[in-house]
């Protein structure tokens, strides 16, 4: 089952947070569909549109490599089906 | 493509980590009609099959889906065909087993609590609702997640004033076996004026007769997301622009209702029920009724102002739903539960919100005299006279009225009790000491109102 979620991470910019991941991503299965990412006054903020490939890794299992990995490069990572923005930003 | 923006993700990231948006409850609605029996013994033991063999996914799926949505689902509860219903069939005066299986079949499953050892009587109490309504002083004393509710009134039949003086009496018999919790059976005991069939906030949810086998109903939640929506206008932005943002506010939280409620009836394999639009507040800081109110403009709930600013609260929030689901339903309308809430606790403290403005926020509110701890002195006449009240707004504007009293045992007005959790803490309030004492005495039934006529 191929899922589209929203990656959203937020936190101090440094060096390799799209490396790390991605990484996680790649190795997951995961295709990322479409980036933004922007640093606003230091704050490094990125959204992905990614499509979870649940048959390779389940979605809780996803959300916890990417929390792991969150931790070790200092970003609060979120991954979220993507239906729930849709559901509420759209009519 | 991303037709999401960033600032919207952002907006509901916040809404999830900074303004207590969650899903407050997910309820398995379940019919229990075919457990009755003659031997109260075996249908405690049907009863426990059935609720375990058919909510036993509940929570896991309620667990699952809160974590890839990302929004938390407080609780998962089970409401059940009212017990009155199937008491009927066997002779058993003491009906407490039916609620400690209900208990222990709640327990099994992890659920929070089971809605259901309910009666309606609006008009006229059958041999089975006496017997029902005898047993839950000793029913919610000996269990931990039991809920009760009893229906007194109703739009089409006017108030049953004897149901009432016995459910004020029932009220004070549960304090009293509740004592030594400073009477807290009594949180779980609501008495209704109009009670719908498929609300899934407790402790007034059931599952009603015309509801299918098993059903999801959802509640959702919210209060701290339109606080911090109404505090972020400027000063002098006008109602419209209140009721506006607000307005936008609800679709989006009932947007996030549908969808779970979708996703667990579908994961579930059951009918998806209804989406409740009530506001329903949490002890939290800034997760309060009351905050919105004084957000919108008055100085402390309670205060000349107040009644106005919850009646366009509650408008908005129902037109802002109406539009993010087409199965509303419950109760939908603003909680103003005063235990729950830490802004209403603080107005109660500074002795600006008082039992008579409660009431008259009742009428232009969902369940308005909730989670109100009185003394424990206080008269049945008393008690019966408030219910009766809160039941006449009811019957006569046509709505849902509820009243969760708690006269604490031993508890006198500023007092503080705490419940914990959920439940909160809360001043012992004062109760105006003229009370109709002798209008509750008179008994019978309070006639349907000509309003009620509407065929």
């Amino acid at each position: 089952m191929h899922t589209p979620a929203i990656l959203s991470v937020l936190g101090e910019d440094r060096v390799g947070i799209v490396a790390a991941i991605s990484r996680v991503l790649a190795d997951s299965g995961t295709n990322i569909e479409d980036i933004r990412q922007t640093i606003i006054s230091g704050i490094f903020s990125m959204t992905m549109l990614v499509t979870v490939d649940e048959e390779r890794t389940p979605f809780d299992e996803l959300q916890r490599r990417l929390t792991e990995v969150g931790e070790e490069i200092g970003q609060q990572v979120t991954l979220q089906r993507e239906d729930v923005f849709r559901y509420m930003h759209r009519i | 493509m991303l037709n999401i923006s960033p600032e919207e993700i952002v907006e509901t990231l916040l809404m999830i980590t900074q303004q207590n948006l969650d899903i407050r409850t997910v309820t398995l609605g379940l019919s229990l009609e075919e457990c009755a029996d003659e031997d109260i013994s075996r249908m405690s033991e049907k009863m426990v099959r059935t609720v375990v063999s058919r909510a036993e996914k509940l929570v896991p799926v309620c667990e699952a889906i809160g974590a890839e949505y990302g929004i938390p689902i407080v609780n998962r509860r089970i409401a059940v065909t009212p017990m009155a219903q199937l008491a009927a069939a066997c002779p058993d005066n003491d009906l407490t087993p039916l609620a400690t299986a209900l208990d222990r079949a709640a327990d099994e499953i992890g659920v929070d609590f089971v809605g259901g050892f309910s009666a309606l009587v609006h008009k006229g109490t059958g041999d089975a609702d006496a017997r029902l309504i005898g047993s839950i002083p000793s029913a919610l004393a000996s269990t931990e997640r039991v809920c009760a509710s009893v229906n007194v009134a109703s739009t089409r039949s006017g108030i049953n004033m004897d149901a009432v003086l016995r459910m004020a009496e029932v009220i004070s018999e549960t304090a009293e076996a509740t004592a030594e919790r400073d009477s807290f059976g009594c949180g779980k005991l609501v008495v209704f004026c109009n009670m719908v069939e498929d609300n899934p906030f407790m402790a007034g949810a059931m599952h009603g007769p015309g509801e299918p086998d098993a059903v999801v109903n959802v509640g959702i939640s919210g209060p701290g997301v339109v606080r911090a929506v109404v505090s972020a206008l400027p000063d002098d932005a006008d109602l419209t622009a209140v009721a506006e943002a607000i307005k936008a506010t609800a679709f989006k939280i009932t947007r996030a209702g549908e969808l779970i409620a979708r996703e667990a009836a579908r994961r579930l394999g059951v009918q998806m029920g209804i989406v409740d639009l009530s506001l329903a507040p949490t002890p939290a800081a800034g997760d309060s009724v009351a905050e919105i109110i004084e957000a919108i403009g008055v100085k402390r709930c309670g205060g000349p102002g107040t009644t106005t600013a919850l009646a366009l609260l509650n408008d908005a929030v129902k037109k802002g739903g109406a539009m993010g689901t087409s199965s509303i339903g419950g109760l939908s309308g603003a909680f103003i539960p005063v235990s729950e809430d830490a802004g209403m606790v603080r107005a109660v403290n500074e002795g600006a919100l008082t039992l008579e403005k409660l009431e008259a926020m009742t009428s232009v509110c969902s369940v308005g005299l909730d989670m109100i701890v009185i003394p424990g002195d206080t008269p049945v006449e008393t008690i019966g006279a408030v219910i009766s009240d809160a039941c006449a707004i009811g019957v006569v504007n046509n709505k849902t009225t509820a009243t969760r009293l708690i006269p604490a045992r031993g508890k006198s007005v500023g007092e503080i009790v705490e419940y914990g959790g959920l439940f909160g803490t809360a001043p012992v309030m004062s109760v105006n000491e003229w009370a109709g004492t002798r209008l509750m005495r008179r008994g019978g039934r309070f006639p349907a109102p000509l309003s009620s006529l509407r065929n």
